[in-house]
């Protein structure tokens, strides 16, 4: 929009809006963080103050250099009439759900040392399992599972809307923003920093940054695929548009929390009593259903499909999934909060809703599967794509016992036990993150342009140990649940409980010891993964174009 | 109180079934309509027509 201005002499290099708006912005920040800081009720929000203080003048100067180091032009959106796609923020979210994904795994791996073995925390509160716990969750879901999700869903928009992602330095305040809030919410479990709600753990100004973060997400989205070349938009990108825009209704309502004061970390939630435990279980299973399913059965429309060379089953099938899907997944919370004070017909339209379920859940698995259908050898010779396979097998099977267990007459026996703990991680381990996995293998050699993997043989062991550790740990799990709820309503003749509540735990300490050392195994395929990851980027392999003459091996 | 609250709940109850069908006949007619055949079948391969 300069041209005019091309005849004249000397530079016309100018901030854009992005870059101007956002250095300022940073600075107004960084100012109020440390006014915050020196007078913070508490030694905890004195020191997040300072943490958002620093990551603030460090924005501006990150800002700064973006300025001084790019050409007088912003990047073209296209090059020799092919879209100039903007990988950079891609790359360093796969990099970094990788590096959050161990970190998690770790964590609940000690998690469920500490349950088998509770004087492992040496006394030490910052490690408690009552802080830890968050930490694991909240680590694996928002830091791994979100990560992975930024980094799929920028890759994928731009490719199937042949499009450069909208913005300068958006794009990577959406990555760097959201980074920065994992360590805020990180951090604040270690030190005790909490709202006590589940998943939502943050207290307000975690939520804020991370509502501004997200409307950023949201408008870099859909600016992207307004750019679209294709008149239709591909699937997978209406599962992500449905993840990014739910997740922000949902952060929103569940997090409508007035602080004590602007100095201080605690603040109180508008909604009271079982309202706000309708709230939060709103929120909490839609996290579940929009963050953990309708995002990665975005990376499963996606991934499959190019790896398995193939389209997907049925594009038909694929519409009415998505619109089921959404639709129902919504009502399906009060299935947390089944025999309490909640009213008895809001449980079970909950119940009623979870049953439904099955079938969109059951129609997006079979669409998964199918389109390997006339492929089913590439099983046997690509581990990645066996992987993502085995995750859609995961996730029909999650899906069944979600709603078997949503039942009243089952819930009884299930809700409060480690069964739940088991579904949960049938879900989160099989389907989570074997999809994640499944696309962070693929991404990888395409992001760097690597021709393959370093070892497919790696991926293979990474699959076994991780498939080995998944089913040590569910079987755990269900063994384990099905007992404890077996002894919690066992009665003597007399009427009397038949067992004390220290007697169940010790009958679940060896299930315990089983479970951690499932979480352990999948653990360890993890770190392989990593290893064969750095080995790819590292490795010398040609680029991939360059090789387009070569015969194939 | 009790009676906003009741009619609000079986305006839920006996409405909500109501709308579920006919928003899921809606999506039905759009995704089984013949002519689309064409558009969807494009669609389904643009993950596999990159550059």
């Amino acid at each position: 929009m300069h041209q005019a201005q091309g005849t004249n002499i000397g530079t016309s290099k100018r901030m854009s809006v992005g870059e101007g708006g956002s250095a300022f912005a940073f600075a107004v920040l960084a100012f109020l963080s440390i006014v915050i800081a020196a007078k913070a009720h508490t030694a905890e929000y004195a020191f997040h103050a300072y943490l958002f203080a620093a990551a603030s003048v460090a924005a501006v100067f990150a800002v700064g250099r973006l300025y001084m180091d790019r050409p007088a032009t912003l990047p073209p959106l296209e090059i020799d009439g092919k879209p100039n796609y903007n990988m950079g923020p891609v790359k360093f979210a796969t990099v970094a759900a990788m590096v959050w994904g161990i970190a998690g795994f770790l964590i609940g791996v000690i998690a469920a040392l500490e349950l088998a073995y509770p004087g492992l925390n040496g006394g030490l509160p910052w490690i408690s399992f009552g802080r830890i716990r968050p930490l694991h969750t909240s680590a694996v879901i928002f830091a791994f599972g979100g990560n992975v999700l930024l980094a799929t869903s920028f890759y994928v928009v731009q490719r199937t809307c042949q499009a450069r992602l909208v913005g300068y330095v958006a794009p990577w305040f959406v990555i760097l923003g959201y980074n920065f809030f994992i360590v805020v919410a990180g951090t604040g479990y270690l030190l005790g920093v909490t709202q006590s709600k589940e998943y939502a753990e943050p207290e307000w100004y975690a939520d804020l940054w991370l509502t501004v973060v997200w409307v950023v997400y949201l408008l870099v989205y859909l600016g992207t695929i307004m750019r679209r070349k294709e008149p239709h938009i591909y699937v997978a990108n209406w599962f992500y548009l449905a993840f990014i825009l739910t997740i922000a209704v949902l952060h929103l309502g569940n997090n409508a929390a007035i602080p004590v004061s602007i100095f201080s970390a605690k603040s109180y939630i508008v909604w009271s009593g079982v309202q706000d435990a309708m709230v939060q279980w709103w929120y909490g299973h839609n996290a579940v259903g929009f963050f953990l399913t309708a995002g990665f059965l975005a990376i499963m429309y996606y991934f499959i499909p190019k790896k398995a060379e193939r389209p997907v089953y049925s594009y038909r099938l694929s519409i009415v999934h998505f619109w089921a899907l959404i639709f129902l997944y919504i009502w399906a919370g009060p299935h947390h909060l089944h025999y309490t004070a909640l009213p008895d017909w809001a449980q079970t339209l909950g119940m009623t809703f979870s049953i439904i379920l099955w079938m969109p859940s059951w129609g997006g698995m079979i669409n998964g599967l199918m389109t390997l259908s006339g492929a089913w050898d590439k099983l046997r010779t690509d581990p990645v794509l066996r992987m993502m396979v085995v995750s859609v097998a995961f996730y029909g099977m999650a899906t069944f016992e979600g709603p078997l267990m949503s039942v009243k007459a089952v819930n009884s026996l299930s809700h409060y036990t480690d069964w739940t703990i088991g579904h949960v991680h049938s879900g989160a381990l099989g389907w989570v993150g074997f999809v994640s996995f499944g696309a962070v293998y693929c991404l990888v050699p395409w992001l760097w342009n690597k021709r393959e993997l370093y070892s497919v043989k790696l991926v293979n062991w990474h699959f076994w140990i991780a498939t080995i550790g998944i089913v040590l740990y569910i079987s755990a799990m269900w063994v384990s649940g099905i007992m404890q709820g077996l002894m919690w309503r066992a009665y003597t003749k007399f009427g009397f409980l038949e067992y004390s509540f220290i007697e169940t735990v010790e009958a679940m300490h060896p299930f315990y010891v089983v479970r951690a050392l499932g979480g352990a195994l999948f653990l360890v395929g993890a770190l392989i993964m990593a290893f064969n990851l750095w080995m790819t980027v590292n490795s010398a392999t040609v680029r991939a174009e360059k090789l387009a003459l070569q015969p194939a091996e | 109180m009790s009676d906003t609250y009741r009619t609000l709940a079986e305006f839920a109850q006996t409405f909500g079934l109501v709308y579920f069908v006919a928003l899921f006949a809606v999506v039905l007619a759009y995704a089984l309509w013949p002519s689309r055949q064409k558009e969807f079948d494009a669609a389904a391969n643009v993950p596999l027509r990159e550059d």
